[in-house]
């Protein structure tokens, strides 16, 4: 089970927004990397976002680019779950292959920044404590949550040596 | 049951049937990695504990930040030259080329299965390839196992038929697509570009069509091979590796989408999406201060040759930069021996060594606050080259260079 605070976005955040081309040269540096996530999006927002914080956005969310410190950072930056009304596809993989939670939702509007939420991911349940409000989801594949479980696909590979699915 | 190009081409390397909608692992033909993506691939590949390298073609590409702007980059591809050594595998240096070009001039072959840690993989789909981007761990398990994991995708068939005016070119067909279906219009899914228009459109044009699939959010964006795909292998000295690849006529879609060519004008992607489409009507004389024609979307010869046209007529217009970026080391060369580098030189262009530019906001051209870009390239989104402050505008060859010209936005047709 996940908790935790709201930050809003809007559709279309895009891998630019989230990890700029101006930063190109700490991409080997994640932890310098994260201190710039989604910057473009909201200037502030590297320096406010707190350990088991929630993303909830619009549609769309991660279009652009296959580069998957953007997952990588979001997750650093403490992020627990990112839900939106959709998903770019690679950064839909990537996040999964990372270990960062996704969540799609089509009733993110009526969530706002600063509302508690709560989320079971096996279970497909998301439940904003603010608003006293529940919604369901369809849960990702059973081997979707085991990656996730595990912390990302590297971990899954050591695991098991190979695809098991 | 009929196939879709995407259905037979995965069916073929997972060695069983499957349709749209399956999870399965598939065999991999060629994979690669850029600069900007490779080296976590690289610390990937050591962590899941893989020693060798199994794809038949597996390819480091320094292209992105190349020649290298500053020290962690030059470490960055340092990481990418010893890999390559260690490995014994090919490695592809500064000036050469953007890795998608190269893809498509040497190694990518109708039927393949491709994947790059780099989304314009998609690309290779003009030669009949299910080429897909992917991130760093998923190439680093490509390259460790020489497998991927995937969902066939359902596909949406695009057909596109009559001839294309005067003055527009295969890049305002794929920006005016893609702003009819959106950013998200084919999310997981494959698009496949058919009917007479691409029929007629050149091999290069096509790599501009499929270059762009993934702006509508496409996994792959593939076209029947034909005489044209079989010529331009044998153009690049490989015609044995031409093989048909098209569709069944009973192929189940998700979707057909019809467009006459013949009824459209040239168009842009105004910041910051690139589906935010209007015709070049609409942003006419809109001040420009620098405009940048190449890319993997189009740095061809074709692209060039359209832009020198222009340019060796009209000339450029004092205050605007204009900045070329040849796709090839080939490409360069071909350009140098047809006279179009001398006609951009002498007109006050800045010529960039075979690469990516300053597609991505790493180095060669990143704009001021405040200023207006037209560029070639396929994304626009806030900050994409370099600084949020500035305004992209995507446009063809031909509206980029008319409107070097004037030193405003400017509609092609004027200017034929
Ligand atoms: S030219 Fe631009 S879009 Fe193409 S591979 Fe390079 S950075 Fe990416």
């Amino acid at each position: 089970m996940l908790k935790g605070r709201v930050w809003k976005f809007g559709d279309n955040i895009s891998t630019d927004h989230i990890a700029p081309g101006r930063y190109f040269h700490l991409r080997s540096n994640l932890p310098e990397l994260a201190k710039h996530v989604l910057e473009d999006a909201r200037e502030d927002f590297p320096e406010l976002v707190q350990k088991g914080d929630i993303i909830v956005a619009g549609k769309n969310f991660g279009l652009g680019s296959s580069r998957e410190h953007a997952p990588r950072i979001i997750k650093l930056a403490g992020i627990s779950c990112v839900v939106a009304k959709s998903f770019a596809r690679i950064f839909f993989r990537n996040s999964i292959n990372v270990g960062l939670p996704l969540v799609e939702l089509q009733e993110t509007d009526e969530i706002d920044e600063g509302d508690i939420l709560e989320i079971d991911l096996r279970r497909g349940t998301l439940f904003n404590i603010t608003k006293g409000r529940g919604y369901s989801f369809e849960p990702l594949p059973s081997f979707v949550l085991e990656i996730l479980e595990l912390g990302g696909i590297d971990e899954y590979m050591k695991k098991y040596g190979d695809y098991r699915f | 049951m009929g196939k879709t190009m995407a259905e037979k081409i995965i069916s073929e390397h997972v060695g069983k049937e499957v349709k749209a909608g399956e999870i399965v692992v598939a065999g991999v033909d060629v994979a690669f990695v850029q600069d900007g993506t490779g080296p976590l691939m690289v610390e990937q590949f050591h962590k899941m504990g893989f020693d060798s390298v199994k794809p038949k073609i597996a390819i480091l590409f320094i292209d992105h930040a190349a020649p290298s702007p500053r020290k962690e980059l030059s470490n960055a591809h340092n990481v990418l030259r010893g890999f390559a050594q260690q490995k014994n595998i090919k490695l592809v240096e500064i000036g050469e080329g953007i890795s998608h070009q190269i893809v498509a001039e040497k190694y990518a072959k109708p039927g393949d299965l491709i994947v790059g840690a780099d989304s314009h993989t998609c690309t290779a789909g003009a030669l009949g390839a299910f080429a897909t981007g992917m991130g760093s761990t998923d190439l680093a398990l490509a390259f460790g196992t020489g497998k991927v994991w995937l969902k066939v995708p359902e596909t949406i068939r695009v057909e596109v038929t009559g001839n294309l005016p005067d003055g527009v070119c295969a890049k305002d067909l794929i920006i005016k697509i893609i702003g009819d279906i959106g950013a998200d219009g084919a999310t997981y899914k494959a698009l496949e570009f058919v009917g007479d228009t691409i029929e007629n459109l050149s091999m290069e044009s096509r790599l501009t069509l499929s270059n762009m699939a993934v702006e509508a959010g496409a996994k792959a964006g593939l076209i029947p091979t034909d005489e044209k795909t079989r010529a331009f292998l044998r153009e690049h000295n490989r015609e044995e590796d031409y093989r048909e690849i098209a569709p069944d006529h009973d192929a189940i879609y998700e979707r057909i989408i019809k467009i006459d060519a013949s009824s459209m004008e040239p168009v842009v992607s105004k910041p910051h999406t690139v589906d935010n489409v209007a015709p070049v009507s609409a942003v006419e004389g809109t001040r420009i201060d620098q405009v940048v024609i190449g890319t993997c979307t189009n740095g061809r010869m074709e692209d060039l040759r359209i832009a020198a046209n222009i340019l060796k007529k009209h000339g450029k217009a004092s205050g605007v930069r204009l900045i070329i970026v040849p796709a090839s080391q080939k490409i360069l060369l071909d350009a140098i021996h047809e006279g179009l580098m001398d006609i951009f030189v002498q007109c006050g262009a800045t010529i960039l060594p075979p690469g990516c530019g300053p597609c991505v906001g790493v180095h060669g051209g990143v704009p001021g606050d405040g200023e207006k870009v037209l560029s070639t390239q396929n994304r626009n989104f806030k900050g994409r080259m370099g600084n949020p402050k500035a305004e992209i505008y995507l446009c063809s060859p031909a509206t980029a260079a008319a409107s070097a010209a004037k030193g405003v936005i400017t509609d092609p047709r004027k200017l034929l």
